[in-house]
C-alpha cells in the first residue's frame, strides 16, 4: 500500500504521469463542458449519449479487428451521435416525451452494446480482453498513444469553448433574444452538443460509458453553488472536475481491482455534497444561519414591541415584569426571562429589580419596529385591503421586513393622502400615543 | 418429477421480469417519470451490496430492505435537491443515481470476496444460471428460485394495477382532477414508486440493471405508439415484454451472447418497427399522410390554374408539362396528382392538351370562390391587397361549404381585392 502511494506521489513512473495527466484532462474537460451542458438542460442527454457509444466501440472492433483508441472512439462517436439523433427524431416525430426517448435510447443502445460485447468475449477467443474496460473505465490502461488522442480532442474542445463562449452564454440565458440578433441558435446548440460528444469520448476509456455522464453533471452542479456568474462557475467546475480526476485516479491506484470511473464519480459527488453544505449563500449551513438569524431577530423585535405596547398603557412605569410581557406576547414567562437575559448581554435590555427595562439600543429598535407595525396596519386599512380587525396578523409578519426607505414611503403616502402626522401614529384601534425619538423617559 | 428444459425456466424468468416491469413502467412513461425509473434501478445497487455484506447470502428479505431504503433515499434526495436547493430536476437525478451506482460498484469490487456479485452481473444479470438456482424447502426442490420470486412480484404488480386502476389512471392523466375527486395524487405517486422499487429489486438480481431500465420504459412507450386506451396500452406493453423475452432467448442462443442484453435488443427492435409502422404515430403513416396531402394540394392548384386561365383566355390550351409546373410541387407528386384528376374525371385530355370537364369546372370554381372570398375577407380586416394572395393560397383547401357561406355574408364586395369577380356559389 505505502509503496503504491510513494510510487504514485513521486511521479517517477512515466506511466503514472500519463495516467495522472489523462485523468486531469478528463475531469477538467468534463467540468468545463458540463457547466454549459447542465445549464442548457442536456445533463441526461449526455448520459444517453455515453451509453449509446458502447455498441459503436464493439462494432468498430468487430469490423476492423483493431483495438486502437482512435478507431474505437470513431465508432463510439458515430453510435453516440446516432443515439442523440434518435432522441431528437422520436421526440419531434411522435408523442413520446423527451424523458422516455432518453430512456429508450440509453437502454436499447446499451443492450445492443452488451450483446455485441458478450458475443465478442465468448467467440473472440484470447484477443477479446480490453473492451469491457469501456463499461466502468480503467485509467491505468491509458498509454502514451491514448493520451495523444485525448490531448487532440481536449485542444479542439477548449479552443471551441474559448471561441464561442459568448454564443454559448447567449444560448443558455436567452435563446429567443439570441435568435433576434440574427444568430442561429440551432447551430450553436448543435455545436454545443458536438462538444459534449467529444467530451464524452475523452473520458470513455478511463471512466467508462456507465458513469461518464456524472463527470459532466456533478462538478458543474457543485460549481453552481459557488457563483451566480457563468465565467466563475465554469472555472470552479473545471477545477472540481480536474481535482476529482486526480484524486479519483490516486485512490483507485491503491488497489489493483478498483475501477477508476466509480471512484472519480464518488470524489466529484463529495465535492458536490461539500458545496451543497458550506457554499456561501446557497449552501445549507449558510441558509440555516440566515434562518436562525431571522428568527432571533423576529423574537427580539416581538419582545421590544411588547414592551412599547405596555409602556403605552402605563407610561409611568420604569420597568415591566417578565410575566406582564409574557401576557402581552402570549408566551410563557420562562421564555421571556430567557430572551430578556440574552438581550441584556447584547445591550438591548437591562434588569431593573424583578423586571426589564430598555437600553438605548433596544429603545431605538423597538421604536422603529412599532412604527413599522402600525404604519403597515394603517396602510392595509386605508388601502381598503383589510378591515381593522384583520390587519394585526399580517403586520406582525411584515414589520420585520420593512426597511427605512419603505417606512419613509409609507409615511409619505399616509401623510399626503390621509393627512396623518407621521410623528403621531395612531394605533388602528384608537389608542393614541406620542413617541418621538427620546420623547418618553 | 417431469424434467423441464432449462430454456423454459430462463424464458419464464425473463417473461415474468419483463412483464412486471412493463406493467408498472407504462405508468412511469405516461407520467413523464421514465428517468426516475432509470435512476431507481441504478440506485438500489448499494442497498443490495450492503445487504449481501450483512446477511452473507442471497436471502431475499435483507435485499428488499436494503434496496427499498436506497430507492426511498433516491426519491427523497432528488426531491430535496430539486426543491430546496433549486438544482434542475434532471441534473438532480443525474447526480443522485450516478453517485449511488458508483458507490455500489465500488462496494462490490472492494468486498468481492464477500459479495457474490460482479460488475458485469450488475449490468446484465445472471439469467442464464436460473435453472440451477433452485428453491429448496426441507428435502425437496420446488423449481428455480427466481421464478418463484418474480412470479410473486408479477402477481403483486398485477393486483396493484387492478386494484388501483382507476386512481392510477386519473392521477396519471389529470392530477388536478384526481385531487378534486378525492384521490391523493401524492400518495399514488409514492405507492407507484414503492411498487417500482420492489419490482426493480426482484428483477435486478436475475436480469441486471440494464434489462430493468429497458423494460420499465421501452414496452410502455412502444404501446403508447399503438393505442390511446390505457387498458390496451397495458396489455400491449406486457405482450411486448413477453415477446422480447422469447425473442431475446432465441437470439442469444443463435448468436451466443448475453441473454438479458439480447432481450433488450429485441424490445428495441419492436420499438423500431412500431416507430415505422404504427398507424397514427408511425413514420410510414406520417410520410403517407404528407404525400397524400401534397397530392391533394397539387390537384387543387392545377384546377385553379385551368379555371383562372379560362377566365381571361377561353381558348388557351394547357399542355401536360405546363399544367404540372403550375402545381409548383415536386414532379413525381404533380404527375400523380394529374393522373388522379383524370381518374376523377375532373380534367379531360384532348389530343395534346388538357381541359376542365364539367365536374372539374364546378370544383375549380368552388376553389376559386374560396380563394377570393378569403382574400376579400383579409382585405376587409385591413391586410393590404398585395399581401392577401399567399395566405389565401394556404387556406383555400380547408374552407368548407359553411365557412364559405359565412365569409360570403361577411364580405360585402362582389370582387376580390385585385378586382376579379368572386364566382357565385353553385
Amino acid at each position: 500500500m505505502l509503496e503504491n502511494v510513494l510510487r504514485f506521489l513521486s511521479l517517477a513512473d512515466a506511466n503514472v504521469r500519463f495516467v495522472l495527466l489523462g485523468s486531469l484532462l478528463i475531469g477538467a474537460t468534463g467540468g468545463l463542458l458540463g457547466s454549459f451542458a447542465v445549464l442548457r438542460r442536456r445533463s441526461l442527454v449526455g448520459d444517453a449519449l455515453a451509453h449509446a457509444a458502447l455498441p459503436g466501440v464493439a462494432l468498430a472492433y468487430l469490423l476492423t479487428g483493431s483495438k486502437a483508441l482512435p478507431v474505437l472512439l470513431l465508432g463510439a462517436t458515430i453510435s453516440g451521435v446516432l443515439g442523440v439523433l434518435v432522441i431528437q427524431f422520436v421526440t419531434s416525430f411522435t408523442r413520446i416525451k423527451a424523458d422516455s426517448a432518453i430512456g429508450i435510447v440509453l437502454s436499447v443502445f446499451f443492450g445492443i452494446g452488451i450483446v455485441l460485447l458478450t458475443h465478442i468475449q465468448r467467440v473472440g477467443g484470447g484477443n477479446q480482453s480490453g473492451l469491457d474496460k469501456f463499461l466502468f473505465g480503467q485509467a491505468a490502461a491509458m498509454v502514451r498513444d491514448d493520451l495523444v488522442v485525448m490531448i487532440v480532442l481536449v485542444v479542439i474542445i477548449v479552443t471551441a469553448v474559448l471561441f464561442f463562449y459568448k454564443e454559448f452564454k447567449a444560448l443558455i440565458f436567452d435563446p429567443g433574444f439570441f435568435s433576434t440578433l440574427g444568430f442561429s441558435a440551432r447551430w450553436v446548440d448543435i455545436l454545443l452538443m458536438g462538444l459534449i460528444v467529444l467530451t464524452v469520448m475523452v473520458g470513455l476509456q478511463a471512466v467508462g460509458v456507465v458513469l461518464i455522464a456524472a463527470m459532466l453533471i456533478t462538478p458543474a452542479v457543485a460549481a453552481r453553488f459557488w457563483s451566480e456568474r457563468l465565467g466563475t462557475m465554469v472555472i470552479v467546475s473545471t477545477i472540481f472536475g480536474g481535482a476529482a480526476g486526480i484524486v479519483g485516479t490516486f485512490i483507485s491506484s491503491l488497489a489493483p481491482r478498483i475501477p477508476t470511473g466509480p471512484i472519480m464519480v464518488l470524489v466529484a459527488t463529495f465535492f458536490f455534497v461539500v458545496s451543497a453544505l458550506v457554499a456561501p449563500r446557497r449552501g445549507l449551513f449558510s441558509r440555516w444561519r440566515r434562518e436562525r438569524h431571522n428568527s432571533q431577530r423576529e423574537s427580539r423585535q416581538h419582545f421590544l414591541r411588547a414592551y412599547f405596547e405596555l409602556a403605552e398603557k402605563d407610561p409611568a412605569a420604569a420597568s415591566f415584569s417578565a410575566s406582564a410581557l409574557a401576557v402581552e406576547l402570549g408566551w410563557k414567562a420562562v421564555r421571556v426571562e430567557r430572551l430578556g437575559r440574552k438581550l441584556a448581554r447584547q445591550k438591548y435590555t437591562e434588569r431593573v429589580g424583578a423586571g426589564w427595562t430598555l437600553m438605548q439600543r433596544g429603545f431605538d429598535e423597538g421604536l422603529f419596529i412599532i412604527k413599522s407595525h402600525r404604519l403597515w396596519e394603517h396602510y392595509l386599512f386605508y388601502q381598503s385591503i383589510l378591515n381593522a380587525d384583520h390587519v394585526d396578523r399580517p403586520a406582525d409578519e411584515v414589520e420585520h421586513l420593512l426597511t427605512p426607505d419603505i417606512i419613509e414611503r409609507l409615511e409619505h403616502i399616509l401623510s399626503t393622502e390621509r393627512g396623518i402626522d407621521p410623528q403621531q401614529i395612531v394605533n388602528i384601534h384608537g389608542s393614541l400615543n406620542h413617541y418621538r425619538r427620546g420623547g418618553r423617559e | 418429477m417431469i424434467a423441464i428444459d432449462g430454456a423454459f425456466w430462463i424464458v419464464l424468468t425473463g417473461a415474468l421480469a419483463t412483464s412486471s416491469c412493463a406493467l408498472l413502467g407504462t405508468f412511469l412513461v405516461l407520467r413523464k417519470m421514465s428517468l426516475l425509473g432509470d435512476a431507481l434501478s441504478h440506485a438500489i445497487l448499494p442497498g443490495i451490496a450492503i445487504a449481501f455484506l450483512f446477511s452473507g447470502s442471497r436471502a431475499i428479505v435483507p435485499m428488499f430492505v436494503g434496496a427499498a431504503a436506497c430507492g426511498l433515499l433516491t426519491t427523497l434526495l432528488v426531491e430535496a435537491f430539486h426543491r430546496k436547493w433549486n438544482v434542475q430536476e434532471d441534473a438532480a437525478i443525474g447526480i443522485v443515481f450516478t453517485a449511488l451506482f458508483a458507490l455500489g460498484v465500488v462496494l462490490i469490487t472492494v468486498y468481492a470476496g464477500q459479495v457474490d456479485l460482479d460488475q458485469e452481473c450488475v449490468l446484465y444479470g445472471e439469467i442464464a444460471y436460473t435453472p440451477w438456482d433452485l428453491l429448496i424447502w426441507g428435502d425437496s426442490e420446488y423449481g428455480p428460485r427466481p421464478v418463484w420470486i418474480l412470479g410473486g412480484v408479477f402477481l403483486f404488480d398485477l393486483l396493484f394495477v387492478l386494484f388501483f386502476y382507476k386512481e392510477l389512471k386519473i392521477a396519471s392523466f389529470d392530477p388536478a382532477m384526481a385531487v378534486t375527486i378525492g384521490i391523493n395524487a401524492t400518495l399514488m405517486h409514492y405507492l407507484l414508486m414503492a411498487a417500482v422499487s420492489f419490482t426493480t429489486v426482484a428483477a435486478f438480481e436475475s436480469v441486471g440493471a440494464i434489462l430493468v431500465v429497458a423494460m420499465l420504459i421501452v414496452p410502455g412507450a412502444t404501446a403508447y405508439l399503438w393505442s390511446d386506451k390505457l387498458h390496451t396500452i397495458l396489455l400491449l406493453s406486457v405482450c411486448f415484454g413477453i415477446a422480447s423475452a422469447l425473442g431475446g432467448y432465441w437470439m442469444a442462443s443463435l448468436w451466443d451472447s448475453s441473454i438479458a442484453g439480447a432481450m433488450v435488443a429485441v424490445v428495441g427492435a419492436i420499438f423500431a418497427v412500431s416507430l415505422l409502422l404504427s398507424p397514427n404515430q408511425g413514420v410510414v403513416a406520417r410520410i403517407w399522410q404528407r404525400i397524400a396531402f401534397s397530392i391533394q394540394v397539387a390537384q387543387d392548384h392545377m384546377l385553379l390554374a385551368l379555371a383562372r386561365r379560362a377566365e381571361v383566355e377561353e381558348q388557351y390550351r394547357f399542355s401536360r408539362v405546363e399544367l404540372m409546373e403550375r402545381a409548383s410541387v415536386w414532379r413525381g407528386v404533380a404527375s400523380m396528382a394529374l393522373r388522379r384528376l383524370e381518374r376523377r374525371a375532373l380534367v379531360e385530355r384532348h389530343d395534346d392538351h388538357l381541359q376542365l370537364a364539367a365536374a372539374g369546372r364546378h370544383e375549380a370554381l368552388r376553389l376559386l370562390r374560396n380563394h377570393r372570398l378569403w382574400e376579400a375577407y383579409l382585405n376587409g380586416l385591413g391586410l393590404p391587397e398585395d399581401h392577401v394572395h399567399d395566405p389565401a393560397d394556404t387556406v383555400e383547401h380547408f374552407i368548407g361549404r359553411e365557412l364559405a357561406a359565412e365569409l360570403d355574408a361577411e364580405v360585402e364586395v362582389q370582387t376580390d381585392p385585385q378586382g376579379k369577380r368572386i364566382p357565385p356559389s353553385e
